[in-house]
């Protein structure tokens, strides 16, 4: 019963994520746009929840390892013959490597981890308000550099020419990827420690468990995980420096606060509504055909409608939607079903 | 280049470097003042100047006099200031400084957004106080008159701040909250007031930044101050946050800095600025935890 508990904590977000995944074969390819890029989210909230959810400290540099993550793979899968327009100033060995889609995701996924653990070596050791105000400091310099080092990016411009590959399959199988690790990271005894330091500090401590460590494993392991989303990212649609900071770092933030800070289940709840409300709008704002008449709505109302939701869901539930438990169904319920299966 | 042009260029940079830390320093008061109280670091605080800034500028549209346009800017930024106290921040007081600091941040978007919609993306002009931008000529050098006015009104909104800080009960009141809110609301000091003035008094701050920030960059966009409140946050926790001077020094430092290497550096160094004063906000963070400007020991951060 313990093991069908666990089973269902890890098949329940797996499910939406495939049930989202099959609702894209069925649309217009327009909106499959839309699919992808809420799965692509899924996998980039998920990495902020295996850090934020299981310590309870606030990151706002995670953004950081995604745009590392874009870069490491827009540049090495980038054509060889396309990377003098787009990138004149490249070091020359970035210049003349070219590597194939699933290695450049790999080597997304590794660079944001050693990224992180080399940020998260020094500032781990900060909690609450710090290291909230260190880790924005890490976002801006990553943002800052990135925009005008050229020798490793295209700087201020946009990484066009990077293949397409992720299509609702890849994207599928990234955030599967993303929960699976997540959810084995968090049944692990990592995990559970590094829970119990989120739960009190000092009794953590005092049964000998590191807080500074576990926070340290956790930060490089979700760093590892943003620059697997990044790498999705950059091969869904042409990024820029741009389009990884205060923004996407807002909204995804929201994303993860408004499902319920310290779930699974709630990240990708989280992730797969507002990735929902937020594409809906998104097409508003373009004008959008519905059975009562046109809905045109001006330009910005997205993120009003995000962020009102997020402060609402903070003032209202801090817990979030799915109250930051793994399956908000009743005890009673849950435990019918699993007697049923286990007859 | 001649040693004297050279010079010339220094003390104009030096100028505006010391207009901007004035500017900064009054920020980092707001910013402070509210902290000390409430613990809350308030990501939105720009927003409130963006919010002063387009009162000017729908005022400077209709035409109507200079001080009808700053009444409006006060008028809007206090009450902006007071209702965010009463729909934000208030529900949230018993969270932790983590919730309130995402809280914060959501509450900046939300605002920046409403301007944009509001009023599109390409910005109003408010260009009320302009003259302002006119230089003056001291020993040959040419010092743009904002630069000294708002040196003076950070200077003289420092000391009329000490002086209510120091000499009245509010003030008395405010600095017990501030040391420890649960003993002061125990010897009998209202929390609710002393949280509204603290609110009241850094909305007046920043609707005096808006109205002097609106005289160097009179094109009002959504983000107007957005990257100024991020400096000066960092500003305020290089300087150390948990004692009001500390946090205005660093305000200054860090403007005056900005100012200082944006204006002297070529363009290919100096657009590397926010990454280096970045790394040592980190620095102080990790080194000095309780700020620059602070005695030592002090701690104003957990460790782990």
């Amino acid at each position: 019963m313990r093991h069908a508990r666990a089973a269902l904590e890890l098949l329940a977000p797996a499910f939406l994520v495939i049930a989202v995944g099959l609702f894209g074969t069925t649309v217009s390819s327009s909106t499959e746009t839309y699919v992808i890029t809420t799965l692509v989210n899924v996998a980039i909230v998920v990495a902020l929840y295996v850090f934020i959810g299981n310590s309870g400290v606030v990151s706002f540099g995670h953004m950081s390892f995604v745009a590392v993550g874009a870069w490491t793979a827009g540049i090495l899968s980038m054509p060889t013959g396309e990377k003098p327009a787009i990138m004149p100033n490249l070091a020359g060995f970035l210049r003349d490597t070219t590597v194939g889609n699933v290695p450049s995701l790999a080597l997304a996924a590794a660079v944001g981890a050693v990224y992180a653990l080399v940020v998260g070596l020094p500032l781990m050791r900060l909690s609450g308000l710090a290291a909230g105000i260190a880790t924005f400091g890490v976002l801006e310099i990553t943002h800052n550099v990135l925009r005008y080092w050229e020798k490793i990016g295209p700087g201020l411009n946009t990484f066009s020419a990077v293949p397409e590959t992720t299509g609702l399959l890849q994207a599928a199988v990234g955030a599967l990827i993303a929960i699976v690790v997540a959810f084995m990271y968090q049944r692990s005894r990592y995990g559970r420690m590094l829970r119990a330091t989120r739960e009190d500090p000092a009794a953590a401590r005092a049964v000998g468990v590191s807080v500074y460590g576990q926070r340290l494993v956790a930060f490089t392991l979700s760093g590892g995980l943003a620059g697997l989303a990044g790498g999705l990212y950059v091969h869904l649609l042409p990024l820029n420096t741009e389009g990884l900071y205060l923004n996407l770092t807002f909204i995804t933030l929201a994303m993860l606060v408004i499902g319920g800070l310290t779930s699974l289940w709630g990240a990708v709840v989280g992730a797969v509504v507002v990735s929902a409300v937020d594409s809906f709008l998104a097409e508003a704002e373009n004008g959008v055909q519905l059975p009562g008449g046109t809905l045109d709505l001006p330009a910005g109302t997205r993120i009003v409608v995000v962020g009102a939701l997020m402060a609402l869901v903070l003032i209202l539930r801090p817990s979030g939607l799915t109250g930051g438990r793994e399956l908000p169904l009743p005890r009673a319920t849950l435990r019918g079903l699993l007697t049923k299966f286990s007859a | 280049m001649s040693i004297a042009t050279f010079l010339g260029a220094d003390w104009q940079t030096l100028a505006d470097a010391f207009g901007l830390g004035g500017i900064y320093a009054l920020m980092a008061v707001g910013i402070g003042l509210v902290f000390g109280v409430l613990r809350l670091v308030n990501f939105a605080y720009g927003q409130l100047v963006m919010a002063g800034a387009y009162a000017l500028a729908f005022a400077y549209e209709r035409g109507w006099p200079v001080w009808v346009g700053v009444l409006l800017c006060f008028g809007v930024v206090i009450a902006l200031s007071l209702a965010m106290d009463l729909v934000v921040f208030r529900p949230l007081r018993s969270q932790s400084p983590a919730v309130m600091l995402v809280a914060t941040f959501a509450v900046a978007f939300l605002l920046q957004s409403i301007a944009l919609l509001w009023f599109g993306p390409l910005g109003k002009i408010a260009a009320s106080l302009s003259s302002l931008n006119q230089p003056w000529s001291i020993g040959g050098v040419d010092i743009r008159k904002i630069s000294i006015v708002a040196t003076l009104v950070a200077a003289g909104c420092l000391v009329a701040l000490v002086a209510l800080l120091g000499r009245t009960s509010v003030g008395l009141h405010m600095r017990a909250a501030a040391l420890d809110f649960r003993t002061a609301r125990l010897l009998g000091v209202r929390a609710n007031r002393v949280i509204g003035s603290a609110v009241l008094l850094s909305g007046l701050l920043a609707a005096t930044v808006a109205v002097m920030m609106t005289v160097q960059t009179p094109l009002v966009t959504p983000d107007f101050a957005l990257r100024d409140t991020i400096l000066v946050l960092a500003g305020v926790v290089l300087g150390g946050m948990n004692r009001l001077i500390s946090a205005t020094l660093g305000g200054f430092a860090i403007g005056f800095a900005s100012g200082f290497l944006g204006g002297a550096l070529p363009t290919d160094q100096s657009q590397y600025l926010p990454s280096f004063l970045f790394a040592a906000v980190i620095l102080v963070l990790l080194i000095r935890p309780g700020g620059l400007f602070t005695r030592a020991g002090a701690q104003a951060v957990e460790r782990v």
